[in-house]
Formats: C-alpha cells, sequence, structure tokens
C-alpha cells in the first residue's frame, strides 16, 4: 500500500503493460499490423487491471488491503468487495460495446469526443478520491499535531501532481462535452464569441495555475475544490469560440489533454503504466494537433484563440462572386466523361460524410474500374471533422487502402489525370490559396484538382461558400462542371447513367 | 520510486511516443485517436484503487464511479478500433491484374 515497498513483481507487471501501449501504436503504422497492435493494447490493459485488483481488492473477504490506512476517517470501515468492481467494470463494458457496435462510421468523431470526456471525468473523480483519501494513495503522511485532530499532510509534490491532474482532467471533461455537442450537431458549429474572452480566458488560467502553487502551501479543501471549478469553467470557455471545421485540431487537442491527466495521475499514483500511457496518448494528440494546424496553415495559438468560420468571413467571401459564369452539368455528361478517362482522382470531403455518399462513390469506382478507368482517391489531411476520417469512411464502403493516397503522395498527378471528382470538399482545393495572399487561406497546402483536364464538382448549390467562407476560383474555370446537387442522389444518378 | 525516477520515465516514454506517433500511416489517424483513447483509460488504475481503499466511502463511491467510465472507454474503444481496423482491406488481387 504504500509506494516505499513496492513489489518489484508489481512494478514490472505495470512496465509490461506499459510497453504493450507502446506496441500498440507501433503497430499501427500499416493497415497490416494494426489489429495485432490493437491486441496488444488489450493485453496491456488486462495486465494491467489484474495487476491492481490482485494487489489492491481484498479477495473474497481474505483481507490483507486493510493496512493500517483506516485512522483518517475515524473507525469507518468500508471495503469494496470484488463483486462490486466486477459489476461496475461489467456495467461499462455494456455501455462501451453497445455503443462500439451501434456508432455509425460517419459519427466517430463524435464518439471520440464522448470518449475523451469520460477519460476527463474519471481522471477528476479519482483525483478527487485521492484528495479525500490520500493516504490509501501512499501520498501523505499522517500528523499528528499537539493540540487538535490527527490529519493527513499530502506531500507537496503529489500536491502539484493532483492539482495539475484535476485541472487537466477537468479541462478535457468540459471541452470534450461541448466539442461533443458540436460535432453531434446539439450546438450549432459556428463559433461563440463572448466578449474579452481572451481577457476571461487568461484570467482563470492564471487564477488555476496561481492556486495549483498556492496548494503547495495550504491543503484546505477549498483550493482544491475551486481549482477543479475554474477548470471545468475553462474547458467549456476554451471551446465555444471554436468552428466547427477547426474540430480535427480541437479532438486532437483534447485527446492530447486525456493523455496528460492520465500521466499526472500516474504521478500521483507513482505508476509506470499510466505514466508511460500518459505520455504516448499526450504526445499522439499533439502530433496531431500539429499535423492539422500545418494542413491548414494556421497556428495553434490562432486555433485556439477561435473564432475563425464566423458570419464576418463568409459576408466578406462571397458577395463579389454572385455574377461570374460557371458551367452545369448533368449526371450523363458526368459519367461520360469519366467512362472516357483514363484516370479519375475522386477528392473527398465533409460533405461526403453528410451526406452518406462513401458506399455509393465506391460503387462509381468500382463501375468505372470495370470500364478500365484508373481510379484513385486523393485526401486532404484535414478533409472531415477529425484526422483520418475520410480514410475510415472510405475503408467503411470496401475502398481498398492503396487506392487511397495522401495530399503529398498525389498532388503532382493532377497534371496527368483526366477528371477530377470533387464530392463535398471546398477549401481544400482552393487554388488561392496557392496565389491570392489575401485570402485567408494563402498559404495552407492544398490539392491541385484545377490542373487536371477536367473537375468535376459536386455542390449542393452555387451559394454555399467552404468554412473559411472564401469562394472558389475552380468553379469559374473553363475545365470544371459543376454538379450541382445532393452528392449522394448525385453519385446514384452517374452510377445509372454508367450502366 | 523518488520523482526524479519517475520523471525520467516520464520524458522517455515522450521521446518514444513522439517517434512511434510519427511513424503511424495518415491514413490510420482516426484509428490511432481511438486506440490512444482506449488505453488512456488506463486510469482505471487509479479508480481501482479509489475503490478498493478503506477509509473513506465518499472516496469509494468515486471510484466506483470511475471504473465505470474508464470501462465504458476501453471496451468500447477497444472494440471500435478493432471495428475500424478489420474494414481496412488491401486491393484484391484480380482487380488489380483486370486492368
Amino acid at each position: 500500500m504504500h509506494e516505499t515497498a513496492v513489489n518489484p513483481w508489481v512494478a514490472l507487471a505495470y512496465l509490461v503493460s506499459g510497453i504493450c501501449f507502446i506496441l500498440a501504436l507501433r503497430g499501427l503504422s500499416s493497415p497490416q499490423t494494426s489489429q495485432r497492435g490493437n491486441r496488444f493494447g488489450m493485453i496491456g490493459m488486462l495486465i494491467a487491471v489484474v495487476t491492481t485488483l490482485v494487489t489492491h481488492v481484498p479477495m473474497g473477504g481474505l483481507g490483507g488491503a486493510h493496512g493500517p490506512a483506516i485512522a483518517a476517517a475515524g473507525d469507518f470501515v468500508d471495503s469494496v468487495t470484488v463483486g462490486e468492481i466486477l459489476a461496475a467494470i461489467g456495467l461499462g463494458a455494456v455501455i462501451g460495446l453497445t455503443t462500439a457496435r451501434r456508432i455509425a462510421m460517419t459519427a466517430m468523431p463524435q464518439l471520440v469526443a464522448a470518449f475523451h470526456s469520460l477519460v476527463g471525468l474519471a481522471a477528476v473523480l479519482v483525483a478527487c478520491a485521492a484528495f479525500l483519501n490520500p493516504i490509501a494513495f501512499g501520498i501523505a503522511d499522517m500528523v499528528i499535531p499537539l493540540i487538535g485532530q490527527p490529519f493527513a499532510a499530502i506531500h507537496p509534490v503529489s500536491r502539484i501532481e493532483m492539482g495539475l491532474g484535476v485541472a487537466i482532467g477537468a479541462i478535457t471533461f468540459s471541452g470534450s462535452v461541448i466539442a461533443f455537442l458540436k460535432l453531434n450537431g446539439n450546438m450549432g458549429g459556428k463559433p461563440i464569441m463572448l466578449p474579452g474572452r481572451h481577457v476571461i480566458n487568461l484570467a482563470v488560467l492564471g487564477a488555476i495555475l496561481g492556486l495549483v502553487f498556492y496548494f503547495t502551501q495550504d491543503q484546505s479543501p477549498w483550493i482544491f475544490w475551486t481549482i477543479t471549478i475554474l477548470s471545468f469553467a475553462i474547458g467549456f470557455l476554451l471551446i465555444i469560440p471554436i468552428g466547427g471545421a477547426d474540430m480535427p485540431v480541437v479532438v486532437s487537442m483534447l485527446n492530447s489533454y486525456s493523455g496528460w491527466a492520465a500521466a499526472a495521475m500516474g504521478f500521483t499514483l507513482h505508476n509506470t503504466a499510466m505514466i508511460i500511457t500518459g505520455a504516448l496518448v499526450g504526445s499522439s494528440g499533439a502530433i496531431l494537433s500539429y499535423i492539422m494546424c500545418r494542413a491548414m496553415n494556421r497556428s495553434f495559438i490562432s486555433v485556439i484563440a477561435g473564432g475563425f468560420g464566423g458570419d464576418s468571413a463568409a459576408a466578406a467571401g462571397g458577395g463579389a462572386a454572385v455574377d461570374r459564369p460557371w458551367k452545369r452539368g448533368s449526371a450523363e455528361d458526368a459519367a461520360f466523361l469519366m467512362s472516357q478517362a483514363e484516370q479519375v482522382i475522386i477528392v473527398p470531403g465533409y460533405g461526403m460524410a453528410v451526406a452518406q455518399a462513401q458506399h455509393v462513390l465506391r460503387e462509381m469506382g468500382d463501375k468505372l474500374k470495370e470500364q478500365g478507368v484508373r481510379v484513385k482517391y486523393a485526401i486532404h489531411p484535414v478533409a472531415g471533422r477529425m484526422p483520418g476520417h475520410m480514410n475510415v469512411l472510405l475503408a467503411e464502403a470496401n475502398v481498398p487502402y492503396d487506392e487511397v493516397f495522401e495530399l503529398e503522395d498525389i498532388n503532382s498527378e493532377f497534371a496527368q489525370t483526366d477528371v477530377a471528382f470533387v464530392i463535398g470538399a471546398n477549401d481544400v482545393t482552393n487554388p488561392a490559396a496557392k496565389t491570392d495572399k489575401t485570402s485567408p487561406i494563402y498559404g495552407m497546402p492544398v490539392l491541385d484538382v484545377e490542373k487536371a483536364k477536367t473537375v468535376l464538382f459536386v455542390k449542393r448549390s452555387m451559394g454555399g461558400v467552404g468554412y473559411a467562407g472564401v469562394d472558389n476560383d475552380v468553379f469559374y474555370r473553363d475545365n470544371t462542371m459543376m454538379l450541382l446537387a445532393d452528392a449522394k442522389k448525385m453519385v446514384e444518378e452517374i452510377v445509372k447513367s454508367l450502366d | 520510486m523518488d520523482f526524479v525516477s519517475i520523471l525520467s520515465v516520464f520524458v522517455l516514454a515522450c521521446f518514444v511516443g513522439y517517434y512511434v506517433v510519427w511513424s503511424v500511416t495518415p491514413a490510420l489517424h482516426t484509428p490511432l485517436m481511438a486506440v490512444t483513447n482506449a488505453i488512456s483509460s488506463v486510469i482505471i488504475v487509479g479508480a481501482l484503487i479509489a475503490a478498493a481503499a478503506a477509509g473513506s466511502p465518499v472516496s469509494k463511491w468515486l471510484g466506483l464511479l470511475a471504473v465505470v467510465l474508464a470501462s465504458v472507454n476501453i471496451f468500447g474503444g477497444f472494440a471500435v478500433t478493432a471495428r475500424m481496423l478489420a474494414m481496412y482491406k488491401k486491393k484484391e488481387r484480380p482487380a488489380a491484374v483486370h486492368k
């Protein structure tokens, strides 16, 4: 029960569990090894849970765990039973497995956000439990003063770890709840701007950090609870001004936070498995946020500051463009052009996910392949609402992953391609990012669809603009044909025409 | 373990994480998020210790609740990752020959 006397086998078991988690991520370097990697993750988790159960939970009333740690709450002995623990795990398992089986692939970003919130809340609960019962966690010493009640003095280092743990956990929780509501459509994707929000946010963050340091001097409950409440508030305040299209960064960032929260609790509990995992997850989320920011040519700070994709940007970009001439095509035209092509590159975006058009899109691809056309898919890193969102949807629709290419790998091919078929994407194809220095998306890497002989652009209507609120020059080019309809209906009609 | 050795484990694990994650193929970034989410539920270790600790009934119930939340994540996270990974398939040979 006390960290000074840790059984070396127990420490070793947690280390093995941590290594399993490293192997789980290592497996994701290619689709062939990924499933084995996932199994390593499960084994690691099993080792960690069983080890903890064996060392901490009194088995079948045999006792042993009733150490000397009871004094704080008087004579109250209220020990958990194995049955209660297994019931708790079982309840979680039923909820988790049912959700995992039922969830639609298009709803994956919401699901991940929801899962992040659970990790955050669990971290908060564990930190609260550790604060209320520090002796049991081996992070405090009993102090028996000459006058008054004996109390548990929490080690100063543990107070910092606990304070940071509860803060990061709470931010992860409330931030993820907001991200979930936005992704799930319960809350508008438009950024919500509070006046003076930067000042408020910085003040709250400053207060949290100040309190965490003050906590080392004074372990009064009010400090702990204030840190918790302020952190819930800041998570909420940080995410509400961020627009829907910046969600890939937000989801990755919250992923990172959930890792740091686990690591902070690992420091408190001196647990290697939690520290290794926390560090892995923390760096994973941080790297994904970085990749997403780079793919939008935006700094992390500007994303977090929020407000991108608001009404003002839409108003500024939309006005001038209405009168420019553009060509409209029909499903038959599109089918004819593509069946005559040697190579077609399909560029999917969030609109494809919204319209659930991935299955019929794959059908279209199959028809074209039957007619001897080479079909490839080009994915922009920020297409969709989370990293890799499009890849999962295409995989769901049985598109082989070796037909799906990343931006850097396929961009040079557009010049030798007959048809670029853009479906549900917009800003990631906008050439203004390369040429127009005044454009809000200038400098963002884009797919060079306009270099293809013909661009077929599936879009609901000419009125709407992309998330950045800028007009796309591709619409008005001579080699572009606009296919105005719901993405799924349009592709269905094209499939019919291909017969 | 003293603070410095724990910190060493943490810092080294961050480096491991950095290199391992950069080697993850972008096509698997969504499963990466799902699986990291599942493994970050290793926080269940803390939840189990809290639930098992004698001395504070409040702490016990907080721990048990945390066990439920973390379990949702563990089972849900690994299951949904497995479901996604099973969908990634390579091109079948005949299709490639056809062209």
